[in-house]
């Protein structure tokens, strides 16, 4: 993960980076033996590379003071607290410092150390956070460290100070002219690969200018190139544009993405010596070190590829995702199914007919034989990740699950399913979200108004618990004791919770319909009892607005994710989270768990999507492509693939094991709010903006795509253009946006959304 | 601040900008205002900055609108970015109306108005504005099957569309009034409804709100209004239903058979509808059933499984029955006489117990039983009509097609299509014994007239016997009866004997008004009964038997031909000289044989024992207690659960 590749930055001229370019694929193999080598941080630069040689300490420090400066600034409370720690324990296993961190890591003795700590920690800022790795435990003992000192003087103007240097800025159009004209005249199969290049060169250059307060270069610059940027930059491209001035920079996180991470492209062999070849000759520094500082060139050896390869896989704020960033193994199979052996009771036999009798039966049969069945070779371990106990109503729960799986239709392209619509009728406050339970008997809806409602929508009516004076004087040996603690007065086909001050964006269900979760504006999670209808819990740890949550499939834990660009990973009965998974270089608005409860998918606003291992916090996999906002992610029933719609109307579909973009589903015509596969995996349903919800033949998908081993390796598969062959039908709603859908047990596709007049 | 947003609009207009932009002057009058004096060069620092931020907020409040999920940003999106910004947020712009946005020509300014409010006014405010309505969640099955309309949903047919405007307006009047309050309204709908020629492109739309009759079931009101809305439609002359009139057919049917909601509530005469809705079926079936083939099958096969299931609730089982009778006697004699003694079983069982708890359902079942009666009844007067009409035409003793045919041709004012008239003579039997539960079917022929008397006696006993004996008594009747089977005429004694000691029917319905004055044919001018009439007739009586004397002794010009239609009490025992020589026997080897299935005690009898008044009235009383006392009474209750399940 350390950037490898900045190895030879100190080395300013030319000669150097001859002989140190040869190390540079050396370096992507040995990358992935860790940051071993002791390199520059991300920060550094290369001004300060000819003084690093004579006193690196002060210089580590600064830096390593500005990234805290930077961390506390933008709430990553998180990544302060573990690169505090981190440095703390280094501290500690020295045994001759204090715990002041600002006391430390002044000698030169530590310097290596230190930097090595640094480009750990840094990289997981930017973008393999191994952050949150350490085991949880309720309280995490805040480490104040740095209480002193320090919080004036470095600043993300060191950071920015990257851009101190200084080109003549006349000349940047020349160069980067220079380079468009190279790009023009290789062979064609280089282009397409070499093009990818024009982007962030733009991008960086022209806030070189802006930072060097060359306002009118940089305005003429920005004319006369932005119009060739591939038109899925267009809406970084419009931030950019309103940027000119040097203190517009500070502050605004699109540059700090920018800044704090590397661009990442994948460029063949060839096509690298190529364009390294030209820069040599033509002696272009500029270019050579804004590539050097700022991007990561990820060299591959084979065919280079296609435009259409490429602009399938690009379009995410930071580039697309390493090549190694996908090679982690990841358990996607399912977990065994926990042995039910409760006995079949007697109850609701009776209010059955004699029909039910044979019925039961079956299920029964069913369900030995899946228990019978080997547990899967991509499974993680049962016990990977501690989960719940089964509770005697989880088994019952779990029974009428498998009943009600006998009865399920079988989709398929022939047969489709029929869609039942619920309408929010009246929703003046906004309707923000909307979350069903698994079979789809309440269903809760979040508002802008700050309001969670829930609704029974079967003629069971929604009660409470009768209150504690009058639970005293229930007679608590009756078999019907749970009858009896429900107060029939409150019995109602709705309720309303109140408890958030901001629009309320995530609405969860527990598996058990026991609890709901809602996350809100207002920063805050909270745990509603579905018994009481009341708040438990109010779970502070983001301090911005959050985006979504959801429940684990197993329950106890949960996921929020919001503007402030780390997951956090939460237990029911901890006031503070366990994982907090950051990487993210935009505000997280979609959270999904794996079917198997050891992963989660986060979307991004950077137009990514990362899967995270809750048991180590580690990211494992990246997924680019996107070209816009992601709002909707969906887990195959069968754990193998990962879909995710965006704001562009598309729908991707992701291979998790080997980590490839294996299918591209074009149709909507507007933000894909909600997806999900059926309860047999044969049919994924996306709801839009649009007001139409699409079914589209994910069998079919999967199939179509062969994955050869050269493909697997390399990560770049050619996209058959189908959307119109899955695509199995459009179906319209009255004005109605689609913000959630759901499958019945039986794969009846209930789907839900505000009529919006 | 509002001052800078005209501006800023101000600006966008005048050059194409990439983004508004706040001018200078605009600032530095801000400043001003704020008492502060700006330089050039600070003025033009602070502009830029202005615009940044603004661009900046603008952005970040983009964020808010998505994840509202909403397309429209909202002033509450911006206040949000700002407050997120640290910046304080803009108060007073939260409205949904647009605001007026007014310029002033000598400052070059942009501003929106912003009208003083007077709170006092407001607050003593009559019109206190309503609050709105609450939020709540409906759902509609949009697509079955993944197959439906792909034109948006909720929008006019894209057909009605074509309409033309005077054709769509007509079908809202109509409807509208139809089914809106105005009773003097719906009248002249109907009215014009039933005599428009120019309609014939509106029919499928009024098929449609008829097919509505399925969500209105709770509502007897609006099901009446939408079976009147079908009498009209059937009526009309220059209106071509084709297949339509099985939509039809099976929006009538429902209100017949289905345990409506409205039935749950006993206050609510549901009764009086199913007995129109079978008046109506019988008229369509008869003026329209031409225009399906197999219709007649159809509907008696939906009577009869309703009929043979006994977890239906009563009221349905009493539709079944009406529905029968207004079909006509043949329907009955295939359909319900077959099929009456597995059926009495469960009957009686429900009318023997006095149990509070039954009250409701008993009250039900002697509904039934008073619409079996009836429908008994006529189906033996028509018989026996019918008889004489085959005697006197020598073509012999047994009801063939023919000889309804010949009832039916003598019908005034129709000519009722031939195919249906077949039909319902020999195609039943193929037809209805697959689903024949408990009813021998497959080898039915016609029983003779004077065994199905006795036989039903058995089951009605007095009842039906007072109702033939009135017959008689009420005079100007030919001597008929002269050759009257022995048996018989014993019988009819014994059971005017018994009178007084006979079973209470205090709830007995015979609801003149479903059946038709002429057996099998329908009545060229259906009266429509209104609502009030129908209720009125509809209710029960103890003495129904009078009543049906009293209206059939209301009709005094009664030809003593055995072609006339309406004189019961006369032409009820016109065939009997034909019977007496196969009658005796008959009797014995009907129990002994085919129909013994679901009546085992039956053996009890000896073949040859001739049914004495004494011995019938025993049977008639034991029914009950023979073995299935315990299981019929159950599964009435189960019957009434299944009211309630549905709904």
């Amino acid at each position: 993960m350390a950037a490898v590749q900045d190895a030879p930055v100190e080395a300013d001229n030319e000669k150097e980076i001859k002989t140190e370019t040869l190390n540079d694929a050396a370096g992507n193999h040995a990358s992935a033996a860790g940051g071993v080598i002791p390199s520059p941080p991300v920060a550094s630069t290369s001004s300060s590379g000819p003084a690093k040689a004579g006193g690196p300490g002060s210089e580590e420090q600064q830096t390593l003071m500005a990234v805290l400066q930077f961390l506390k600034k933008n709430n990553f409370v998180g990544a302060v607290d573990v690169l505090r720690r981190e440095a703390g324990i280094l501290e500690d296993s020295d045994e001759s410092q204090g715990q002041e961190l600002a006391a430390s890591a002044l000698g030169g003795a530590e310097a290596g150390d230190a930097t090595c700590t640094l480009s750990r920690a840094s990289s997981c800022t930017t973008s393999t956070p191994a952050v949150a790795a350490a085991p949880a435990k309720g309280a995490r003992c805040a480490v104040v460290c740095v209480s002193a000192g320090g919080e004036d003087q470095p600043d993300v103007n060191v950071v920015l100070s990257a851009y101190s240097q200084q080109g003549d800025p006349a000349l940047y159009q020349g160069y980067y002219s220079g380079l468009k004209k190279f790009v023009e005249s290789v062979l064609d199969c280089h282009r397409a690969e070499l093009s990818q290049l024009f982007y962030p060169l733009f991008v960086h250059m022209y806030l070189e200018l802006v930072y060097n307060n060359h306002e009118t270069e940089a305005k003429a610059f920005f004319e006369k190139f932005s119009g060739d940027q591939e038109c899925y930059y267009q809406d970084d491209l419009r931030v950019l544009s309103g940027l000119t001035k040097k203190e517009h920079m500070k502050g605004n996180e699109t540059l700090l993405d920018f800044r704090t991470s590397k661009f990442v492209l994948r460029i063949s062999r060839d096509s690298y010596q190529l364009l390294k070849r030209h820069l040599q000759e033509r002696q272009n520094n500029q270019i050579w070190n804004i590539i050097q500082e700022h991007l990561y060139i990820d060299i591959f050896d084979g065919m280079p590829r296609s435009k259409s390869q490429i602009d399938s896989m690009s379009g995410s704020l930071a580039g697309e995702a390493k090549r190694e960033a996908n090679k982690a193994k990841v358990f996607y199979g399912l977990l065994k199914e926990p042995e039910i052996d409760v006995p079949l009771d007697d109850e609701d036999e009776e209010g059955e007919n004699e029909e039910g009798k044979p019925k039961k039966k079956k299920p029964k049969k069913d369900s030995m034989g899946s228990k019978s069945k080997k547990q899967d070779p991509n499974a993680p371990q049962q016990n990977r990740i501690p989960l719940p106990e089964l509770k005697d109503s989880d088994k019952l729960d779990k029974i009428m699950y498998m009943k009600e799986a006998t009865k399920r239709i079988r989709l398929g392209p022939e047969s489709l399913p029929s869609i039942c619509f619920y309408t929010f009728l009246n929703a003046y406050q906004g309707l923000t979200a909307v979350d069903f339970t698994d079979d789809s008997s309440l269903i809760a809806g979040g508002f802008a108004d700050s309001t969670v409602r829930v609704w029974s929508v079967t003629p069971k009516k929604l009660r409470s618990v009768k209150s504690a004076a009058d639970l005293n004087l229930i007679d608590k040996e009756s078999d019907d004791v749970l009858e009896r603690i429900m107060d029939e007065k409150s019995a109602s086909e709705s309720k309303i919770l109140y408890g958030h001050s901001g629009p309320v964006y995530g609405v969860s269900f527990s598996p058990d319909r026991n609890y709901l979760l809602s996350c809100s504006e207002d920063g805050t999670v909270r745990l509603w009892s579905l018994q009481t209808f009341t708040c438990l819990v109010g779970y502070k740890g983001h301090n911005y607005p959050v985006w979504d949550t959801q429940f684990s499939p197993y329950g106890y834990y949960f996921i929020s994710g919001g503007h402030d660009r780390v997951a956090r990973l939460w237990a029911t009965d901890h006031y503070q989270p366990l994982r907090m998974f950051a990487g993210h270089l935009a505000d997280i608005t979609c959270t999904q768990f794996h079917p198997n409860s050891n992963y989660v998918a986060t979307g991004s606003a950077d137009r990514t999507v990362r899967l995270w291992d809750i048991l180590n916090g580690n990211c494992v996999r990246i997924f680019t492509g996107h070209k816009g906002p992601i709002h909707s992610l969906a887990f195959s029933p069968n754990g193998k693939y990962l879909a995710s719609g965006a704001t562009d109307g598309r729908v991707l579909l992701w291979d998790i094991g080997h980590g490839l973009m294996i299918g591209e589903l074009k149709g909507h015509t507007d933000t894909v709010y909600s997806l999900k596969f059926s309860r047999d995996g044969e049919i994924l349903a996306s709801g839009s903006m649009d007001n139409t919800v699409r079914l589209w033949d994910s069998i079919k998908a999967f199939d179509d795509i062969e994955t050869d081993d050269f493909t697997a390796a390399t990560g770049h598969i050619h996209l058959p253009e189908n959307s119109q062959e899955l695509l199995l039908g459009t179906y319209m709603t009255k004005s109605t946006p689609v913000i959630h859908l759901h499958f019945t047990r039986r794969n009846l596709l209930l789907a839900a959304g505000a009529y919006n007049p | 601040m509002r001052v800078c947003r005209g501006g800023a609009a101000a600006m966008a207009d005048r050059e194409e900008r990439r983004f508004a932009e706040v001018p200078r002057e605009s600032i530095r009058l801000m400043a001003e205002s704020a008492g502060v004096e700006l330089s050039d060069d600070v003025a033009a620092l602070l502009t830029e900055d202005v615009c940044y931020r603004l661009r900046e907020a603008t952005q970040n409040s983009s964020q808010f609108m998505r994840h509202a999920k909403r397309r429209k940003l909202t002033v509450e999106d911006f206040n949000r970015a700002l407050r997120w910004s640290n910046v304080e947020a803009v108060c007073g712009y939260g409205a949904q109306d647009t605001l007026p946005f007014r310029p002033i020509k000598e400052g070059d300014l942009f501003f929106v108005e912003d009208r003083e409010v007077n709170l006092v006014e407001l607050a003593l405010a009559t019109n206190i504005p309503k609050g709105c309505a609450e939020t709540m969640v409906r759902v509609q099955v949009s697509y079955l099957d993944g197959k439906g309309n792909l034109e948006p949903q909720g929008t006019v047919p894209s057909a009605v569309q074509t309409l033309s405007d005077d054709l769509l307006k007509y079908y809202q009047q109509i409807t509208r009034s139809i089914l809106g309050e105005d009773p003097h309204l719906m009248k002249v709908a109907l009215l014009d409804l039933q005599s428009n020629s120019k309609i014939a492109a509106l029919l499928p739309y009024f098929v449609y709100v008829i097919s509505g009759v399925k969500s209105v079931s709770h509502d007897l009101e609006q099901l009446n209004r939408l079976l009147h809305m079908v009498k009209s439609l059937v009526q009309n002359p220059y209106l071509y239903l084709g297949s339509y009139v099985r939509s039809l057919v099976s929006s009538v049917m429902y209100c017949i058979l289905e345990p409506l909601a409205a039935s749950i509530n006993p206050l609510n005469d549901h009764w009086t509808l199913r007995d129109y809705a079978a008046l109506l079926l019988s008229h369509i079936f008869w003026t329209h059933g031409d225009l399906v083939s197999g219709l007649y099958h159809q509907i008696l096969l939906s009577l009869q499984k309703v009929l043979s299931d006994p977890v239906r609730p009563l009221c349905s089982h009493y539709g079944a029955v009406v529905g029968l009778h207004a079909l006509g006697w043949k329907a009955v004699e295939r359909v319900l006489y077959p099929h009456l003694p597995a059926y009495w079983a469960n009957l009686q069982a429900v009318l023997d117990d006095y149990s509070v708890s039954n009250a409701q359902v008993k009250a039900d079942g002697h509904k039934v039983y008073g619409a079996i009666l009836v429908a008994v009844e006529r189906l033996l007067k028509m018989k026996a009509l019918s008889l004489s009409v085959n005697a006197e035409g020598g073509i012999g003793g047994l009801p063939r097609p023919g000889g309804i045919m010949g009832c039916r041709e003598s019908s005034p004012g129709l000519s009722p299509p031939p195919e249906p008239l077949s039909e319902p003579g020999l195609g039943i039997a193929s037809h209805l014994h697959a689903g024949g539960a408990g009813c021998p079917w497959e080898d039915w022929t016609p029983v003779p007239l004077p065994a199905m008397y006795c036989e039903l006696y058995s089951f009605f006993g007095d009842s039906l016997a007072v109702r033939f004996s009135t017959g008689p008594s009420l005079g100007n009747s030919p001597p008929a009866p002269l050759a009257q089977p022995p048996t018989t005429r014993k019988e009819l004694p014994g059971g005017t004997a018994n009178l007084d000691t006979a079973r209470k029917m205090p709830q007995l319905t015979a609801n003149l008004n479903i059946s038709p004055r002429q057996d099998g044919s329908p009545h060229g001018e259906l009266t429509a009964p209104s609502m009030v009439s129908g209720r009125s007739l509809a209710r029960s009586s103890s003495s129904s038997s009078v009543q049906r004397s009293r209206s059939s002794s209301s009709r005094p010009g009664q030809r003593p031909s055995g072609l006339s239609r309406d004189v019961f009490p006369k032409a009820r025992f016109n065939p009997l000289p034909a019977g007496p020589p196969i009658f005796s026997f008959v009797i014995g080897g009907r129990q002994m044989g085919r129909r013994c299935q679901g009546r085992r005690f039956q053996t009890t009898f000896t073949p040859s024992q001739p049914l004495s008044a004494v011995s019938s009235r025993t049977y008639a009383h034991k029914l009950p207690v023979i073995g299935r006392v315990g299981k019929p009474v159950r599964r009435w209750t189960c019957s009434q659960y299944s009211l309630h399940l549905p709904l």
